[in-house]
């Protein structure tokens, strides 16, 4: 089986049954799609298949190969965020950050697939991701800020002593 | 334990079928949405698996009024269709997992702790057909008598005559991935057979033959529909509650449906 995992080309050893989270983390050692409920109720495991938001807890890796595999990794880089990425940071959308990787991949596909950016629709497509620190407001005005298209100056939001949400940069 | 004695990916709904055979110790994987964890944590052993990913059984087509729907197909693509059927499948999962678990799964699915398949109410009361593989070659029964002898079959496809009218209504759900506690589907046929079906109330689907009876009485057919179940406790609902909310939501379903006169 082969999979092309953030633009990589990778032959793939484990068992055909075995899920692609899995996969993801222990064969290939891709370690932004988290293991939560391994259950799919939690959307902390969600990657990009080809193109689509899925849970990879919820894939037997014979039913995608030959898909290619985005996760957060191929998002974006350290040095150049993924829009997503940026704005997450900026409105400190992140508490744990254990349901992060899930939201990013959800919030990046929403914005991808013209995504309007109002509350309810945002809403929809990240119903399936929990966030346990309840950090739900910070995430929704963060991706509506991506669908937007708003610009930050990452290096004024951490240098700011209280960060965005104590009103430290506007 | 992930592992299968054998893993079958067939290319076409006719090497599905052959490689089906009686069913005998195949696991069936569609979306996978609901095999493939029970699977992963070793719920489940799956013998055979039978992945249907290039099956060709996935698709919504349309002949007149006729609606035919593959076994593959996500519910998320049922969507956009008219009640109850569209907005039943809107009250499936959330949006990710919807586009992912298939028709056939949800029809399928057996009770875990809960009743499962949402989307039985809804075919239920649109007097959907079942098309099915399995031991005596295929079949085609409605889906009231598929339900109960479903196991040991592969669902093929799923089609129906486009409602007059159509409603949808369920108690709400606490989170996106609950499966609905109790949810209730009428419909009006062309020949104006009106049909109520629920889900939540047994092991799968059923109609509510005295609410079809009493449906010109919204309020009568909503007492008379307790007649024809005996709900159960779950971790949902318990079966007091079930009792008690049924006529409310009968109730406004064939409101609902006559609204649309």
């Amino acid at each position: 089986m082969n999979l092309t995992v953030n633009g990589v080309s990778r032959s793939i050893e484990s068992e055909p049954l075995t899920t692609l989270l899995d996969v993801l983390r222990e064969e290939l050692g891709i370690v932004s799609p988290k293991a939560g409920c391994e259950q799919g109720g939690c959307g902390s495991c969600t990657v990009l298949v080809d193109s689509e938001p899925r849970r990879s807890c919820l894939l037997a890796v014979a039913m995608v190969d030959g898909a290619e595999v985005t996760t957060v990794e191929g998002l974006g880089t350290p040095e150049r965020l993924a829009p997503v990425q940026q704005a997450f940071t900026h409105h400190y959308a992140a508490q744990c950050g254990f349901c992060t990787s899930g939201m990013l991949i959800a919030a990046h596909a929403y914005v991808e697939g013209g995504g309007s950016g109002d509350h309810e629709s945002i809403q929809e497509a990240l119903a399936g991701h929990v966030c346990r620190c309840t950090g739900y407001v910070k995430i929704i005005d963060a991706v509506a800020a991506t669908a937007r298209g708003d610009e930050f100056d990452l290096s004024v939001t951490a240098a700011s002593a209280r960060m965005t949400n104590l009103g430290g940069v506007q | 334990m992930t592992q299968a004695t054998e893993v079958l990916v067939p290319g076409s709904a006719d090497e599905a079928v052959k490689l089906f055979g009686d069913g005998n110790d195949v696991t069936v994987i569609g979306g996978g949405t609901i095999v493939v964890p029970e699977l992963a944590n070793g719920r489940r052993s799956a013998g055979k698996a039978l992945l249907l990913t290039r099956a060709g059984l996935a698709g919504v087509s349309r002949n007149g009024s006729r609606v035919t729907i593959g076994a593959a197909t996500p519910v998320q693509e049922l969507v956009g269709l008219e009640a109850p059927v569209g907005p039943c499948a809107a009250n499936v999962a959330d949006v990710e997992v919807r586009s992912q678990g298939t028709v056939g799964g949800n029809l399928c699915a057996a009770v875990d702790e809960v009743p499962r398949g949402d989307l039985q109410s809804a075919l239920l009361a649109v007097g959907a057909t079942v098309r099915s593989a399995g031991a005596g070659g295929i079949a085609e029964q409605a889906l009231e008598d598929f339900l109960p002898e479903r196991d040991g079959r592969l669902i093929l496809d799923v089609s129906y005559d486009e409602p007059e009218a159509g409603s949808f209504v369920a108690l709400e759900r606490p989170h996106a991935h609950v499966y609905t506690a109790l949810g209730v589907s009428a419909a009006r046929a062309g020949d104006g057979t009106i049909r109520v079906a629920a889900t939540g109330l047994a092991a799968h689907g059923v109609r509510l033959p005295s609410a079809e009876a009493a449906a010109d009485d919204p309020g009568k057919a909503g007492a008379d529909a307790v007649d024809d179940v005996s709900p159960t406790d779950d971790a949902l609902a318990s079966a007091w509650y079930r009792s008690k909310t049924l006529p409310v939501l009968v109730r406004r379903a064939l409101t609902e449906l006559k609204e649309q006169a």
